[in-house]
This record gives structure tokens, sequence and C-alpha cells, in this order.
């Protein structure tokens, strides 16, 4: 595989950039007024800037759906590929070019119905990289149909007596795959926690998967609407090895002290519960990464050419 | 040429043997057939292999092909359940199958008689067979074997018992694990072959069990080669002429991977499905000390998509596949069209539809592997005639790809998978290797798709190049890249994207003629029956038939010149492994009649009205089959 980590270009030459959050926008959001994709896009921007990511060494992946449109929005490299195959593609990327930071964005449709295959399996591989499943509980781009994460009795285009099945839950489901290494929950309307947890994401080393809940002001006003206006529908998962914003003590008084080096108790507070529970379910470094597992040496041309006729050598007649 | 085992034979003593009984029988002749069938398990295919190797090492033209029943243990003793390999090798090069089996070596009568079923013996065959069955605990089975002989005695075969089974338990307790070792000292002796050769074949056959395993199945084979030489009274002669032209001798997934290597891909990104996952096994081997990874994705569409995002971010990866695999992987190779990202897809056909035949040979994925995206989605289509053309095909499939930044579908089928046969062995040249990814900045005033208005062709941008960063997406999209809905933006980018394809038509050149320039009739085909028809076309010129042939590698684009190629031919048809009506079945007219898939291609390309004759019987064609098919033809008369 081809590692760049020092080239000849950019060897001992000092990267005196600096980055504003302007130079990480690219095209005007077209989201509707009021979509929570608005507020994840403005704190994805300022993490990059806090972090001064360069723009040409990071690559945004997606799917198919509203939340996909998310890596036109960004000044960075892009890929906007298949409906539900945004892993597939970001898990390509990352092996060629382990030099490079990915983040993947995906809605409930597209990782958790199309391409669940594929999320499962990632958890898996627990390649380095930020996947962040922004659910609005439907499938919005195609003018609202049922989801998996849709909950039951909620109507929808296609399910308009309302949902016939128990909505999944991405978290227990994520944190019950072998290898899982970040596991998180944040809320958009939460700039301050949404940020921290985007960061936290940033910095694990591993498949670091975060679930947005998201807004939909279209298809989906009502799921989110106390939790929005009653901070005690939200209980914060604090620690000091998680997450905890002092400022937001004052509004979400819910508080529930979780180590994320605790699996069991992750897989019990992801568990469905009368609030809806934030922060970091689970944290783990040491699981293998496969891009690591999959280290090979770097051969010159010259090098293969000798192996191959060693190879040839076995079959010669 | 047609060879009957009894070509020339006379009566000598053996090579230098001191044998104190006469000598045997020495049929000689410039080619023959050998096959040993067997239960599932009982190692045949082994023997068979082993055999194979050491016939081109000896210096002969050699082509084998497995005999694969679909289940990885059917039922013993059952005629559809036979499992092996058939080897047919001569003097001068072999390019295909042949016709028909003159020596077997069977297990037990039953996979014998499913063998014969399928018309797979010569009338003259001479088989030796197991009869351990004759004194057979169970009674049934003494039944079926006295059943056995007696249909055996309706043909001409020469049949000769061996107690196989009888003189293995001298070796081992298991004879099951075993006996093949010993059929191949027994076909060893029959044909004559380099006892020091099977040795060492042997010892790289079996280079991961150890020396006890080595040692005990070396002894076995020398017990088969010593029953046969005190016990029968012939032996075949085959000539071989040694050649200063140095060779290696492999089968086509084999040479496929180590065409990838050579081409200097470093990412093989599959799922399994046979026939196409020895490739990956071979790859899986010896990859990483050439620093490539195969990858094992969750599923097919996962495997393609891997490959696509490695191919975005660096150097062309590619994936390996068969039918099902390529119907599930579509919609991301009509990604990679629209991306523009340079990805290579080989698919090792198989029979269709659906899990249709999955270890035996076709060639119906023509059309899926042309057409089969949604959309236009140009792309290129190659399909290699021999294990050489497996291993340079690759080599070719990643610099269009790169050039063209298109997707490259390889055709093979497990005819050319399985098949084994020696080539001379490619001079490696270290240009063939793919470069690092040079990361330079770009210009921020020029767009992602630079396209040359004229010739569709753009540079490849990738992550790591500043000033460079656009999102590629698979909406329609402008040269910026920017999702276009206008008329214009799309009508431009799907002009450029086919553009390319003609850029690389005018790169090709026309297919050669085999035979003479102009005729009655000009043969047609592509991929792995590119032997058979030719050898077919051999002996109807022998018979003084007006017939050439013409084989395509390259099936999108075809290549230039077809149309004046088939000016000069009274009619013209493809032979093909895949569906097509008779022009006299029931219902069927000129209008409504399905033809074999590159007929279909070639009458729309050139308006010319291109017959065809083709078959889906699961196994290669056979040449004295397209022999009938030219000469009924024939007879049918002038059709252009």
């Amino acid at each position: 595989m081809t590692h760049l980590g020092c080239s000849l270009l950019s060897c001992g030459v000092v990267d005196d950039r600096h980055f504003e959050m302007e130079d990480y926008q690219g095209a005007i959001a077209r989201w509707c007024p009021g979509c929570g994709d608005h507020s994840i896009l403005t704190a994805m921007q300022r993490l990059l800037e806090e972090e001064q990511l360069k723009p040409e060494q990071t690559v945004f992946v997606s799917g198919i759906g509203c939340s996909s449109r998310f890596p036109h929005y960004m000044k960075t490299y892009g890929f906007h590929g298949l409906h539900g195959r945004a892993i597939p593609a970001a898990t390509g990327i990352k092996l060629e070019r382990p030099d490079l930071d990915v983040f993947v964005t995906m809605g409930d449709g597209d990782c958790c119905s199309i391409g669940a295959g594929h999320w499962i399996h990632a958890i898996r591989y627990n390649v380095d990289m930020v996947v962040l499943l922004l659910d609005n509980n439907m499938y919005g781009l195609t003018k609202g149909q049922t989801s998996p994460t849709t909950p039951a009795t909620f109507p929808s285009n296609t399910q308009p007596y309302g949902s016939y099945l128990e909505a999944l839950n991405p978290l227990t489901a994520t944190l019950g795959v072998t290898n899982a290494s970040f596991v998180a929950q944040t809320a958009e309307w939460i700039p301050a926690h949404l940020f921290e947890t985007l960061k936290a994401a940033y910095h694990h080393k591993g498949f670091a998967f975060v679930r947005i809940l998201q807004r939909c002001p279209v298809y989906t006003e009502k799921i989110y609407e106390d939790a929005v206006r009653q901070p005690d529908a939200i209980e914060m998962l604090i620690h000091d090895d998680g997450i905890h914003i002092p400022d937001l003590d004052e509004i979400y008084k819910n508080q529930i002290i979780h180590d994320p080096g605790n699996l069991d108790e992750a897989r019990r507070l992801a568990e469905p519960f009368d609030r809806f529970r934030l922060g970091i379910f689970y944290r783990n470094e040491k699981r293998p990464r496969y891009e690591d597992l999959r280290r090979l040496p770097v051969r010159t041309a010259e090098e293969k050419v000798e192996l191959l006729n060693q190879e040839f050598d076995r079959y010669a007649v | 040429m047609a060879t009957k085992t009894r070509a020339s034979s006379e009566k000598k003593k053996g090579p230098g043997k001191g044998s104190k009984k006469k000598g045997p029988e020495i049929i000689r002749v410039p080619e023959t057939t050998v096959e040993i069938v067997s239960d599932s398990g009982e190692g045949a295919q082994k023997c068979g292999q082993i055999f194979g190797a050491v016939c081109a090492k000896m210096g002969n033209g050699a082509w084998t092909v497995e005999i694969i029943p679909a289940e990885i243990q059917p039922p013993a003793r059952s005629k559809a359940g036979g499992s092996g390999n058939r080897v047919r090798f001569g003097t001068e090069e072999i390019t295909n199958w042949g016709d028909a089996t003159n020596l077997v070596v069977a297990f037990n009568e039953q996979v014998l008689l499913g063998r014969i079923e399928l018309g797979a013996l010569a009338e003259d065959a001479i088989v030796l067979l197991d009869n351990k069955w004759a004194t057979h605990a169970d009674e049934d089975i003494q039944k079926e074997w006295q059943g056995g002989l007696k249909e055996l005695a309706k043909h001409d075969y020469r049949i000769v018992e061996v107690p196989m089974e009888e003189e293995c338990l001298k070796i081992v307790e298991d004879p099951r694990r075993g006996k093949n070792m010993f059929a191949l000292g027994l076909l060893a002796w029959i044909c004559d072959r380099d006892v020091d050769l099977i040795r060492a074949q042997i010892a790289h056959q079996f280079r991961r069990k150890g020396e006890e395993i080595y040692q005990r199945n070396v002894e076995l084979m020398e017990a088969g080669y010593g029953w046969a030489e005190k016990n029968l009274d012939f032996r075949i002669e085959v000539p071989t002429i040694p050649s200063d032209v140095p060779k290696v001798v492999m089968n086509g997934n084999e040479a496929i991977g180590m065409g990838a290597i050579a081409a200097g891909m470093e990412l093989c990104s599959m799922y399994p499905i046979t026939p196409a996952t020895s490739a990956s096994h071979y790859l899986s081997e010896v990859y990483d000390k050439f620093g490539g990874v195969v990858h094992q994705a969750e599923d097919e569409i996962a495997a393609v998509g891997v490959a696509i995002g490695a191919s975005y971010a660096g150097k062309v990866a590619y994936t390996i596949t068969s039918g099902p695999g390529l119907s599930l992987k579509q919609e991301f190779l009509g990604l990679a069209v629209m991306l523009e990202v340079p990805l290579v897809v080989v698919d090792v056909q198989r029979g269709g539809p659906s899990t249709g035949l999955p270890t035996k040979v076709e060639q119906s994925d023509l059309l899926t592997a042309c057409f089969g995206q949604h959309g236009d989605a140009p792309h290129v289509v190659l399909a290699p005639a021999t294990m050489e053309e497996c291993f340079h095909s690759m080599i070719t499939a990643r610099r269009i790809a790169e050039a063209f930044r298109t997707v490259v579908i390889v055709l093979t089928d497990a005819n050319l998978a399985t098949g084994v046969q020696p080539y001379p062995r490619p001079q490696l040249d270290a240009r063939w290797q793919q470069a690092p990814v040079s990361l330079p900045p770009v210009d921020e005033n020029v767009p992602p798709y630079d396209w040359d208005p004229q010739t569709g062709l753009s540079p490849q941008r990738y992550p790591g190049q500043p000033g460079g960063m656009y999102t590629a997406t698979g909406l329609a999209h402008n040269a910026w890249s920017k999702v276009a809905y206008d008329p214009d933006s799309h009508q431009l980018g799907s002009q450029m994207r086919s553009r390319k394809i003609a850029v690389l038509q005018q790169t090709l050149k026309p297919p050669q003629v085999y035979g003479s320039d102009s005729g009655e009739l000009l043969v047609v085909g592509w991929g792995s029956t590119k032997g058979a028809i030719e050898e077919a076309v051999d002996r109807a010129q022998a018979e003084g038939l007006s017939v050439s042939s013409c084989h395509l590698t390259f099936i999108q684009p075809l290549q230039p010149g077809l149309k004046e190629i088939f000016s000069r031919f009274d009619r013209v048809m493809t032979v093909e492994i895949n569906y097509s009506d008779e022009p006299d079945d029931p219902y069927i007219t000129d209008e409504n009649r399905r033809r074999a898939q590159l007929a279909w291609v070639l009458r729309a390309s050139t308006l010319v009205d291109v017959d065809c004759w083709s078959r889906v019987p699961g196994q290669p064609l056979r040449p004295g089959n397209i022999l009938k098919a030219i000469r009924q033809r024939l007879e049918m008369g002038a059709k252009v």
C-alpha cells in the first residue's frame, strides 16, 4: 500500500498556513431552513479550524440522502457515492492512504437500512475514521418514508397509520459488535456538546461512531420536540475520560457518571430509556485496527520484478 | 488434428528396462488425452494437476480441464459426483481440451459411467478401473459393479482391471488418501513420464504438508509405476521436442494474479465466489511479500466499493468476481464511470442466470459486462483467450483504466480459470509497475474534470494535492464536479465520458484473420474458445472447406476494421458458449431469434447479418462439434 509519510516536496518545509472557518466552507448548504444538518456542518467546520486540519489532507465521504450532501458543503476532498455504501469507499480510501483524515456522514436509511451490512463489519474492522450517523428518524430526500429508526406508531408516507415496528437502536447495535472501539451520542441542538463529541471522535484512533440526534423540520418535527424544549428529557453521561461541559450543568441537571471504559455499563445505558442519554458510551483505543493489521512492506518496482521472477521460477517448465 | 491412440502402433522392447517378459505394445501418437476420475475427495484432481504440470515441464504442449461436481462431498459412487482432471498433451502446442479422452483411470465404475454418459470418452478409449468393488462386502455394490461391467462391454473400450485398493493397502491404511498417487504412477509408466520431475512436482504440491506426507505419496506413486511396469502390455508414446523458449505453466487464475502483481496493483478487494476465488487464494499466499493486500470484504458490493475508494485516493485497485457478483457490483461500476475513477474488474464467468452452473464454464456475461449498469456508462471490456493472455490482460487493463480514467472489465471463464497451459515466460518490465502517487499542488483555476474537448480525457486528481479540493459525486456534474441538473451539463459530461472510449478504439489494431482472408465462412469468437475454434477451422480447411476465423480481444470498444473483414466472406457466424435459438427451432423466426451475445453486438455495430452457433453444455466447446456446425452452416449457403 502507499505510505506517504514524508515526501520530498513537503519534508522539512514548514507549513505556516493558518486556516479560518471560511477556508473549510464549500458550496452554500441547500438543506431546508431549520434542518439540524446546518448546525452539524458548522460544528464540523469549527472542529477543522480548531484542529487546523489541512483541507487537502481531509476527505468527507457520504452515501445518498439529505445528510450525504455534506461533502459538497466542505472545502476539503469529498466522495459523494452510493446510497448505503459510504463506508466501503471510506475503507478503501483509508487502506490506500492512511495519511488522510477520513470523515463519513450517513443518514439513518443509509447506515441502518441499505448499508447496515457495511456498518456492522466496519465496526469489526475498526479502521481509523470518524463516522457520523445523522439520525432524523425518517427518509427525508425521498420525502417521508419510515426508516429503521422511526419510532413505533409514528406515521410516514409508506406507513401512514404509524410505523409497525419498534425502532432499531443504533447504539446497542454498534456496542454489540465485536471490536467496537468508540460509541457516542449527541444532539445537534446542543452545539457545545455536539462539538465536544465530534472532537473526541476525531481524536479517537479507530472507528469512531457518533449518533447525532437530528431534527427534520419537515417530516419528524415532533420527535425531538420535547427533548429540545425540556432539558429534563436529556440525561448527560459525564466522566473525566468522557465529555463534561460545566457550562451545561445548569441546564442539563440529569447527569450520570459513566466510565467510557466500561462496556457492560455502556450496553446497559444504551438500552431504551425515557430520556435521551448523550455522551461517550464506550471508548477503547486498544482494539486492533485493520489498517495496522494489514500494514505491509513498501516495495520498489525493481524489487517486485525480482520477487515476481522468483515466483515464475516456481512455475517454470 | 483428431488423433486416436491407435494412430500408429508397434511392438517393441520397453525403453531400457530389461523387462523379462515380451516388451509392451508401443502406441506412438502426436497427442493424447488422459483423464483421471474418482469420487470427490479421493484426490483425482491433484493427480491430474501433477500429471499435467509434468507433461508441460517435459516440453509437451498441454491443456488441462478440471472435472468438478458442484458439491464439496457429493454421494460416493454416483454418476454425477465424478471429480478429476483431464489432460490433453502433445508434441506440439495444445490450445484447447480437444474432443474425447483416450485413456482413463477410474476409481469406481459409477463415475466412469457418468463420464461415458457425458460423451467424454473416445470410442476406442483405454480404461484402467479399480476392481475392489468386485469383492466388496456390500452385495448391492457387487451387483452395481457387475451391471457396470455389462454396460462397459457394450462399448469398444479396452478395459484393464487394476487392484488399486489392494496395492495401496500394502502402503497405507486408508487408500482414499493415496490412491491418487498410485494412479499417478500408473499414468507415469504408461506415458513414460520423468519420475524425477514427478517427485519434484509432488514436493511442490504438498509443500505445506511436511516430509512424511511427501515420502508416503512418492512411495505410492512408485508402487503404481512398478505395478504398471510388471502388469501392463502397452505404453503410449508422445514425443517431446525440448523447447529453447523458457516457459511457465499455470492456470488462468494464477496468471491473472501474477498479471495483477506485474501491473503493480496492490489491492485486490474481493468476496469469495466460484470459480473466481482461486485467484485470491493464490494472491493471498504470496501478496504480502509484494506489499499487496487481498481484502476479503463483507460482500460483493463492499468489495468493489473498497477498490473504488482506494483508486480514488491513489493507485488503481481491482476486484475479482463471477457472474452473480458482477450483477451486485453494477451500481458501483456506474459510479466509477461517473466519477472517472479507474478500476479493474475480473469476471471469471460461469453458467447463469442466477446461481446457474457455479463450477462450469459459460460466456454469458458479455452483455451484462458491456451494458449492465443503469444509465449510459461507457467503459472497456476485454477478453483474454489463453493463460498467457490472462497474464498480459491485467497489465493492459490497468494501463487503460488509468490512462482513460474508466472501468475495465476483464472477462475470463471457468475454462481458463482452472485449466493449465504452458506459455512463454513473460519478460517482466519494471515500467509496468505503478509509480508512487505524486501529489503536486493544483492551480485553483483548473477544474477537477479538465476535459480535453476533443478526447474527453482529463488528469486524475488525488486527495493530498493542495488547491485541488473537490467532491467527486455520482450526481450529474459539470467540469467543477458541482451538481448540475441543467441540460447542457449532463449532455457534456455524457459526451466526454463516451468520447474517451472512441479515442481508445482508434488506438486498437484490427483483429487478424486465421486462415485465408476471404472465403465462404468466417467464424468469430472471443475468450477461451480460441483454441477449439482454430482447431476446427484447421480440420475444416483440411476437408477443403472455405472457412477462416477471427478472434476478438476487445469487446468494448470493438477493434476497428470488422465490417471490412466481414465483407470478404459470404457468411459470418459467431461461436460462443452462451444460449441462442437455432434458426429452425419451433416459433423461431429471423425477427424473434435470440442470438448469441457477441452476435448481438456485432450485428448492432456492423449492420452485417451475423449468424451464430452456440451451446451451453457447462463444458468447453469441442473442436469436433464446432466442425459439425461449420459444415452445417456452409450447406446453408451465403448470407451476407
